[in-house]
């Protein structure tokens, strides 16, 4: 497996564990489309998403693209690691 | 569209290279009850479904893609670094020949994914009734790859798929409620 920083685990897993909340909320919220409370949770969570993305693809490189995140020069999104390289 | 994102949903790891785990795996990749049928299923049938269920199916639709990566994930880091002797004593030898050790879509018996796997009906209780028994199915099999695999690492990331079939199990059996529901309105003169 490549070598990559223990950062890009801890980040990577903070990513994971906020995702998760999120992907329950939206398949909550689909059929529940006026629970508030869960709508705030939801927009929260949006918020400290983009935080760690940021903080993620500072250091390690796109995590989407189609302009979905900015890129480095040389272009970095088809670097190594892919997801089940790691 | 869609956006592929450089990021697995739930972390893999396995601890040990052991091509018998994944040759029972396979059978959530291109198995009838597998992700790869749970994706195209509901992304195809999300087209006729009432509106008020569109959403859901898209967004389970997309997560079984994220579960179909996990599961490639698995298969790969179990087989990567195998000899042909280890190949051959896990019983993969015949997809070795064919795929060396690329994936393929088939079953845990080798038969390989088709579209018959899967129905669209047009009937919204017909399609979610039958989506409700693929994520049943997929919980089921889960559970017995679990009884047959000693790797903790492993059954770490197959704990977390087999708790996600119960959800989407659950949402859609709201999801019928929701349909019985509207349809009783209607009848209401």
């Amino acid at each position: 497996m490549k070598q990559v920083p223990a950062e890009y685990y801890q980040i990577m897993e903070q990513i994971q564990a906020v995702d998760f909340v999120l992907v329950e909320l939206t398949l909550y919220l689909d059929t529940h489309n006026d629970d508030f409370e869960a709508i705030n949770q939801f927009n929260h969570y949006a918020k400290e998403r983009k935080r760690l993305k940021k903080l993620f693809e500072s250091q390690f490189g796109p995590m989407q693209q189609y302009g979905n995140s900015y890129s480095g020069s040389p272009w970095n999104w088809d670097d190594t690691p892919w997801p089940w390289q790691v | 569209m869609w956006i592929y994102e450089k990021k697995l949903q739930y972390p893999v790891r396995v601890s040990t290279c052991n091509p018998r785990l994944a040759k029972y795996l396979i059978e959530q990749y291109g198995g009838a009850d597998g992700e790869l049928s749970a994706a195209l299923r509901y992304l195809n049938q999300r087209y006729t479904i009432p509106d008020k269920v569109i959403g859901l199916l898209t967004d389970i639709g997309t997560e079984e893609f994220a579960h179909l990566e996990m599961i490639a994930t698995m298969v790969y880091k179990l087989t990567k670094d195998a000899t042909p002797e280890q190949i051959k004593a896990a019983g993969i030898e015949d997809h070795y020949v064919n795929h060396d050790k690329g994936l393929f879509y088939h079953n845990a018996a080798g038969v390989p994914w088709t579209a018959a796997f899967i129905q669209t009906k047009g009937d919204p209780i017909a399609d979610l009734y039958e989506d409700i028994a693929a994520e049943e199915k997929a919980r089921a099999t889960y559970q017995w790859i679990i009884n047959l695999s000693d790797d903790p690492d492993l059954n770490d990331g197959l704990r977390f798929l087999r708790e996600r079939e119960i959800v989407h199990s659950q949402r859609f059996r709201e999801a019928v409620e929701i349909l019985k529901d509207e349809q009783g309105k209607k009848k209401i003169f």
